[in-house]
């Protein structure tokens, strides 16, 4: 198992490292030691590894990620697994701002809480969080789903477009055009996979809510002006 | 003798003029604001204001057809493994496909790689055919993230960093319903046929703190290969050029008022934003107090027209100019042959431009199958690319002229104004004099 001290070996000497990974390669799995907060960990690899760091980290970690399984043992600082294509990246801590902005794959997982802004236009990607969230959170978010065993801050899903959300604790307030939905039998089997697949047990997908679209801010409407 | 009333002639109010009117019924009428495409429409300050003095007894000219005259161009020399190098320092800026049919960002690309230069992929990802068709490609990062992928980033010769636009700094996007076809809704994970908005702020970073991390993660994901762009549009150009370069900049582009957007409010088009010709000094000042002049490049934008647009943007500092509108015209857009289907949209032949509604007689901004086939991207390409060697030798014209062995020779001191206002702006002496307003005092 190849461990990179990031206190001796330069972040960039770490990054390509990963990026060179060939077809088939037998180094698999990948230690970060003394990540001390460092931007940009563990960014842009399509390999089928998997990346345990020791530590917490800031900006980007995971970002852009493919096929990797990136596990950050301590917290993640903004932008964590942004715009990921695939594979899964797990937070064990808490995470800052626009957790999964962008995501178009894959799955984040937050054991921790997760602050503003979290799945902000998110484009397919899985995120659950074990945690609250914060305000703004699913901001213009475009499809995918968003699970929330908390609460859910100011303004959730604003501007939403047909992104998925769950939340079992109490939403503070629903954004401009989300609304609450039927939770039909097609929903509660979403959740139960997803669920299941970010390794979450005793909570049943009948104990959240969901939210979405209401669809009415699709087309400009001059007599919605006060709803932009 | 007969006393009668001698009439007036009817006054119309310089005020309330036939345009304004028209909008306010218009306004009345709608109920929502003008969406429209291009760059500000009213008379500005602009090149036209400034005039070359040519060699004389003080300096001497190279000769047209013997002495050599360099127009290449380097971008990205600062932190970039692989720089961009151009043959001539115009580029094609950034558009969409969603905003352009796909035969038009062919023949964009077709038209740059015969002249040597770069292309621009715009709010929507990179298609195939444009990756295919362009030498070499600028790949955009913007708000919305539409189409973005590690792969084309890496597939990309620059990434350019898109914090603003001439046309409206400090506003995001519109794609109107009907221009959002499948393969545009599928390229931004959007359903069909809905407005499209693209959002003013980056979702994942804020201020020139952040970028300067996001530049980081940008840089280690394509292992520090790609030079990075950062475009402003014209609102504080010392400042913001100042803060690109702080964020990590190899290169930054500075779009003005005039430089033209797929759709956006009207309002927003003609009231927010700096003229182009109002940017370049101060842009030039930031890289210059921080020591950064021709170590990161600038590339100024909006309103370039012709090869002495471009020499006086490059005497003025800039590295190199884009142009969009310029290339659309160059491509068949507002042609006069199409006046009759013009007439019939209501508008007439150089003053079309409704482009978000993917009527464009043209082909150029559709994605009406129908419309973009009559767009022949090879041949499109090919006026692009006479359009572009015929700006570069006017530009080469005008440097010989001054004495110049290469374009990027040009300087202030090769320029006097014809107005105060340009003088002030150019920050070169108004013609006749030795007074640049605001300095010296």
């Amino acid at each position: 198992m190849p461990a990179i001290d990031l206190s001796t070996t330069p972040l960039r000497a770490l990054n390509q490292s990963l990026h060179a990974l060939a077809e088939g390669s037998s180094e698999t799995e990948w230690e970060v030691l003394n990540p001390d907060g460092r931007h940009a960990v563990a960014v842009g690899i399509d390999a089928p590894v998997s990346v345990d760091i020791r530590g917490p980290v800031g900006y980007y970690c995971g970002g852009m990620n493919k096929q990797a399984t990136v596990t950050v043992h301590g917290s993640a600082g903004p932008g964590v697994a942004e715009n990921m294509m695939s594979g899964k990246v797990v937070i064990k801590g808490d995470v800052s701002q626009y957790a999964g902005a962008t995501g178009r794959g894959g799955m984040l997982v937050v054991e921790g809480n997760a602050a503003s802004r979290c799945g902000i236009s998110m484009k397919g990607i899985d995120i659950v969080v074990k945690g609250s969230i914060g305000h703004m959170s699913a901001f213009m978010a475009q499809t995918g789903n968003l699970v929330v065993l908390g609460d859910a801050g100011d303004a959730l899903g604003d501007s939403i477009y047909e992104a998925r959300l769950f939340v079992r604790g109490n939403v503070q307030s629903l954004g401009a055009d989300c609304v609450q939905k039927e939770m039909r039998d097609e929903h509660l089997e979403l959740l139960e996979d997803l669920l299941q697949r970010s390794g979450i047990t005793g909570v049943k997908p009948s104990e959240f809510r969901r939210y979405g679209s209401a669809r009415k801010l699709y087309n400009f409407n001059i007599d919605n002006a006060d709803a932009y | 003798m007969s006393y009668h009333n001698p009439p007036t002639t009817p006054r119309k109010s310089a005020t309330f003029d036939d345009y304004t009117l028209s909008e306010i019924r218009r306004a009345a009428t709608t109920g929502i604001y003008d969406i429209r495409g291009a760059g500000a429409k009213r008379k500005l300050p602009h090149f036209d204001d400034l005039l070359f003095l040519g060699a004389s007894m003080s300096r001497y000219p190279l000769e047209g057809y013997r002495e050599k005259c360099s127009t290449e161009v380097v971008l990205g020399t600062r932190f970039a493994k692989k720089p961009i190098h151009l043959k001539i320092p115009i580029t094609i800026a950034g558009m969409s496909f969603g905003a352009l049919s796909g035969n038009a960002k062919e023949a964009l690309g077709r038209g740059a790689n015969i002249a040597g230069t770069s292309t621009t992929t715009g709010d929507g990802g990179m298609t195939p055919e444009e990756r295919g068709h362009s030498k070499t490609l600028v790949y955009q990062y913007l708000p919305s993230r539409y189409g973005m992928n590690p792969d084309d980033l890496r597939k990309a010769d620059a990434i350019e960093i898109v914090v603003g636009q001439g046309a409206k700094p400090g506003g995001g996007g519109m794609l109107l319903g009907q221009k959002i076809s499948d393969r545009v809704a599928e390229m931004r994970t959007l359903p069909k046929g809905i407005d499209q908005r693209s959002a003013c702020r980056h979702p994942d970073w804020t201020g020139p703190d952040d970028l300067e991390i996001k530049i980081l993660e940008l840089r280690e994901i394509t292992d520090w290969e790609k030079p990075i762009y950062i475009k402003v549009g014209g609102a504080r150009p010392y400042y913001d050029v100042a803060l690109a370069v702080k964020a990590g900049a190899d290169v930054v582009v500075v779009d003005g008022m005039q430089g033209g957007t797929a759709a956006t409010q009207e309002v927003f088009i003609e009231h927010v934003g700096q003229p182009t010709l109002a940017c370049i000094r101060p842009a030039v000042q930031a890289l210059q107090d921080l020591g950064m002049h021709r170590k990161v490049q600038l590339i100024v934008s909006g309103g370039i027209r012709n090869g002495a647009d471009v020499a006086k943007a490059l005497a003025l500092g800039a590295d190199a100019v884009a142009i969009g509108s310029a290339a659309l015209v160059a491509l068949g857009d507002n042609d006069p042959a199409l006046e009759s289907e013009y007439q019939a949209l209501g508008t007439t032949a150089g003053a079309y431009d409704d482009w978000h509604e993917g009527r464009d007689p043209a082909g150029i901004t559709t994605q009406d199958p129908k419309l973009a086939t009559r767009l022949d991207a090879e041949l499109a390409g090919r006026r692009l690319a006479n359009y572009l060697k015929v700006m570069t030798l006017e530009a080469q014209t005008i440097a010989r002229a001054c004495g110049h062995n290469h374009v990027h020779n040009l300087e202030p001191e090769d320029l006097c104004a014809l107005t105060i206002e340009a003088a002030a702006m150019a920050r070169v002496p108004l013609a006749g004099t030795n007074w640049i307003p605001g300095q010296g005092f």
